[in-house]
C-alpha cells in the first residue's frame, strides 16, 4: 500500500502523482521508443493501429465515458476526417496542415451532429447519431467527384517539407507523437473546469444547470471535441490503410469503436486504450486459436462476430467497469492483500434520481 | 437588513389542469433565514423550481436584486449569485467529494477551453485558486475525512451536507434549501441548525429554505411563510405563523371536521 503525504494543493493537480507513476509511464514510453527494433513489421503494424485506434478511443470517451452522450455514429467522425486528408494530400497539401483542416472539419461536422443532443438523451440520440452516420457514408458513396464513391480513393504518404514518411516505422512515430500529444490534452482538458462540467453533465443535467454550467454549449463542445479526435485519427487510419472506401465507416465500425470504450471501461482515460487494445488484438487472438479449434468451429463464418457478442455481453454483466475496472480491482487486492473485501467496488444504488427515465 | 433581495410578485404556475401555485407573493430581505412550510403538494418546491428557472411562471415576476429572473436562461441564475440544494439530492454520484465542490466553483472560472486544454501556468493558477476557496467549505462542514470519497460510496446525510458545501462554493448572495433535514436523524439535524446559522451569520448569506421539521424551523427562521395548496395561508415569524388559525386548519383541519370524526361517548 502506498500512501502519500500531501503538503500542497499542486499535488492534486499533477498529471503524475508519485514514483510510481514516473517510473511505469517513463518504462510505458521507452518500450514504444523502442518497439521498432524488438517487434516484427507486421506487429509494428497492428501497434500502429493500437495507437490510432487509442486516438479516436480517447474522443470517444470524452463523449461517452465523461459526457454521458452515447453516439452510434462515430464512425462518420473518422470518415470525414480520413476523406478530408485523403483529398488534401492528393491535392499536394502538407500533412500537418491537411491534420488540422481534417480535425477541424470533423469538429464542424460533430457540432452540427451534436445539435440533437442538446434535445434528446439516450437512446434518442443513439438513433440520432446512428441515423448521421448512415446519411454520412450515403455522402461518400454518391458524391463521386471528391470521394471517388464506392471504388474508394488512394491516398499518398505522409509529406512535410520536404520529407516524406514512407515506412512503417516513420509513420509510427508520428502516431506514437501524436497519441501522446493527444492523451496530455485530454488529461489537461480533465483535471480543468472544462473537464468537470462534462462530468456534472454525465452525472445531473438539473444539478449542472443549478451550478452555472451552460448545458448546450458543453455538450456542443464535448462533441466538437470527440469528433475532432475522431477526425484526426481518421486522417491517420486513411494514411496507414492508403485506400479508403465508404464501406469501411459503416455501422460495423461505429458499433466496433463504442464497444471499444465500453469494454476497456468507461469513464477511464485508460479504458480507451485497453479498449484499442482488445479490438486490435481480438481477430488476431481468434486467427491464432483457429488452428487449435475443430475444423467445424473453426471455418464457421461469422467466428469473430459471436466472440466479439459474448465477450460484450459478458462485460456488461460481470464487469461494467471494463478492463479498467478489473484491473483497478486486481491492483487493491494485490496492495490489501489478504485483507480484499469482494464489496469494495460494490455502489450502492441511486434510487430516486431525477433524470433516471434518460 | 431591510434591503429586499428577492422578490416574488404574484406568482402562478399551472401544469394542465393543475394550479400548482396561485398568486403567491413575498419578500426575501437581505440578511434573513426566511422559511416555506405547507403540507404536501402546497407548491413550496414549486417556487423553489420557479426561482431556479426550471420552470417558467405562468403569471407573475420574481425580481433578484432588481433584476428580472423571467429574462435568464436556467444556468444564469447562478451567475447572479443563487445556489440551491435538492429535496432528493442531486449530487455528481461518479465523481469525488472534492471534484463536486469544484464543479460548484463553476461561475467563477476565469479559464476558457484553450487554456484548460493546455493547462497554461493561469489555468494552473486558477486550479489551486478554487481549491483554497472549496478547502473553506470543506473546513466549515467539516468534510475533510470525505474529500478523496466518491460519493456514490456516501451515506445519505453525508451526502446531504456535501450537497450543501457544493452550493456554498458557488459563494451565493441566496441559498435555496430544499428540505435540509429530511433523510437526517436528530444529531445531524442539529448540525444542520448550527450550520444554517453559521451560514447566515458568518457568511451572511440569506436563506430561503423549505422545511417541514418545525422544530428546525423555529430555531434558524426569521420569517415564515406557510402555504397550501398553491396558496398563501400565513406570513410572520415561526411563532405568529404556528399559533396562525388557517395553519393549523391546512395541517389538521377544522374544529368541525375533527368534532365530526369523535365517537359518541
Amino acid at each position: 500500500m502506498r500512501f502519500i503525504f500531501k503538503t500542497d494543493y499542486v499535488q492534486d493537480i499533477r498529471l503524475a502523482k508519485h514514483g510510481g507513476h514516473h517510473f511505469w509511464y517513463s518504462a510505458l514510453l521507452i518500450a514504444m521508443l523502442a518497439a521498432p527494433w524488438i517487434v516484427s513489421e507486421y506487429w509494428l503494424a497492428q501497434l500502429t493501429f493500437i495507437l490510432i485506434y487509442s486516438i479516436v478511443g480517447l474522443g470517444l470517451m470524452l463523449l461517452a465515458g465523461f459526457t454521458g452522450l452515447f453516439s452510434i455514429g462515430h464512425a462518420a467522425f473518422l470518415g470525414v476526417g480520413a476523406y478530408t486528408q485523403a483529398v488534401l494530400t492528393n491535392y499536394g497539401m502538407p500533412f500537418p496542415l491537411a491534420l488540422i483542416v481534417a480535425g477541424a472539419l470533423s469538429a464542424a461536422v460533430g457540432m452540427v451532429v451534436g445539435l440533437p443532443a442538446l434535445r434528446v438523451k439516450g437512446i434518442y440520440l443513439g438513433i440520432a447519431t446512428l441515423s448521421f452516420g448512415f446519411i454520412v457514408e450515403e455522402v461518400f458513396a454518391r458524391w463521386e467527384s471528391v470521394t471517388g464513391g464506392n471504388a474508394g480513393i488512394h491516398i499518398k504518404s505522409p509529406n512535410m517539407f520536404g520529407w516524406t514518411l514512407d515506412s512503417g516505422e516513420e509513420f509510427y512515430f508520428l502516431c506514437l507523437v501524436l497519441t501522446v500529444v493527444a492523451t496530455l490534452l485530454i488529461l489537461n482538458l480533465l483535471r480543468s473546469p472544462t473537464g468537470r462540467a462534462f462530468v456534472a453533465i454525465r452525472d445531473s443535467e438539473v444539478s449542472a444547470q443549478s451550478m452555472g454550467i451552460h448545458l448546450a454549449r458543453y455538450k456542443t463542445m464535448s462533441f466538437a471535441i470527440s469528433a475532432a479526435l475522431a477526425g484526426i485519427g481518421g486522417a491517420l487510419y486513411a494514411h496507414k490503410l492508403q485506400f479508403i472506401s465508404p464501406d469501411q465507416f459503416d455501422i460495423l465500425q461505429s458499433i466496433d469503436l463504442l464497444l471499444m470504450v465500453v469494454i476497456g471501461g468507461l469513464g477511464s482515460v485508460h479504458g480507451a486504450f485497453l479498449g484499442a487494445i482488445f479490438l486490435i488484438s481480438m481477430p488476431q487472438v481468434i486467427a491464432l486459436s483457429k488452428d487449435h479449434l475443430p475444423t467445424v468451429v473453426a471455418q464457421a463464418p461469422g467466428l469473430q462476430g459471436l466472440v466479439y457478442g459474448v465477450v460484450l455481453i459478458a462485460f456488461v454483466l460481470f464487469e461494467p467497469l471494463g478492463l479498467y475496472g478489473r484491473w483497478l480491482k486486481v491492483r487493491t487486492y494485490l496492495q490489501t492483500f489478504p485483507f480484499y473485501r469482494r464489496g469494495t467496488f460494490k455502489r450502492q444504488k441511486a434510487f430516486q434520481r431525477s433524470d433516471r427515465l434518460r | 437588513m431591510t434591503e429586499v433581495l428577492l422578490s416574488a410578485r404574484n406568482l402562478s404556475v399551472r401544469f394542465g389542469g393543475v394550479l400548482a401555485v396561485n398568486g403567491v407573493s413575498f419578500d426575501v430581505k437581505r440578511g434573513e433565514v426566511f422559511t416555506l412550510i405547507g403540507p404536501n403538494g402546497a407548491g413550496k418546491t414549486t417556487v423553489f423550481n420557479l426561482i431556479s428557472r426550471i420552470y417558467t411562471p405562468t403569471t407573475g415576476e420574481i425580481e433578484f436584486e432588481g433584476r428580472k429572473l423571467s429574462a435568464l436562461a436556467p444556468h444564469e441564475v447562478a451567475k447572479l449569485g443563487i445556489a440551491r440544494t435538492f429535496q432528493n439530492i442531486e449530487l455528481f454520484e461518479h465523481a469525488t467529494v472534492l471534484q463536486n465542490l469544484l464543479i460548484g466553483r463553476h461561475t467563477h472560472r476565469e479559464t476558457g477551453l484553450w487554456s484548460d486544454i493546455f493547462f497554461t501556468p493561469r489555468a494552473r493558477r486558477a486550479e489551486v485558486a478554487a481549491r483554497e476557496k472549496v478547502e473553506q467549505v470543506i473546513d466549515l462542514l467539516d468534510l475533510q475525512h470525505h474529500r478523496e470519497s466518491l460519493v456514490a460510496g456516501l451515506p445519505y446525510g453525508v451526502r446531504k451536507v456535501v450537497e450543501l458545501a457544493r452550493a456554498l462554493c458557488t459563494e451565493p448572495k441566496l441559498l435555496l434549501l430544499d428540505e435540509p433535514s429530511s433523510g437526517l436523524n436528530v444529531e445531524e439535524t442539529d448540525d444542520m441548525v448550527f450550520w444554517v446559522r453559521d451560514i447566515q451569520q458568518e457568511l451572511g448569506v440569506t436563506v430561503l429554505m423549505v422545511e417541514h421539521d418545525m422544530s428546525l424551523v423555529s430555531k434558524v427562521s426569521d420569517r415564515v411563510l406557510a402555504m397550501n395548496q398553491g396558496e398563501t395561508i400565513a406570513l410572520g415569524t415561526p411563532r405568529e405563523v404556528q399559533a396562525d388559525a388557517g395553519v393549523i386548519e391546512a395541517y389538521l383541519g377544522s374544529v368541525d371536521d375533527v368534532s365530526g370524526l369523535r365517537r359518541a361517548a
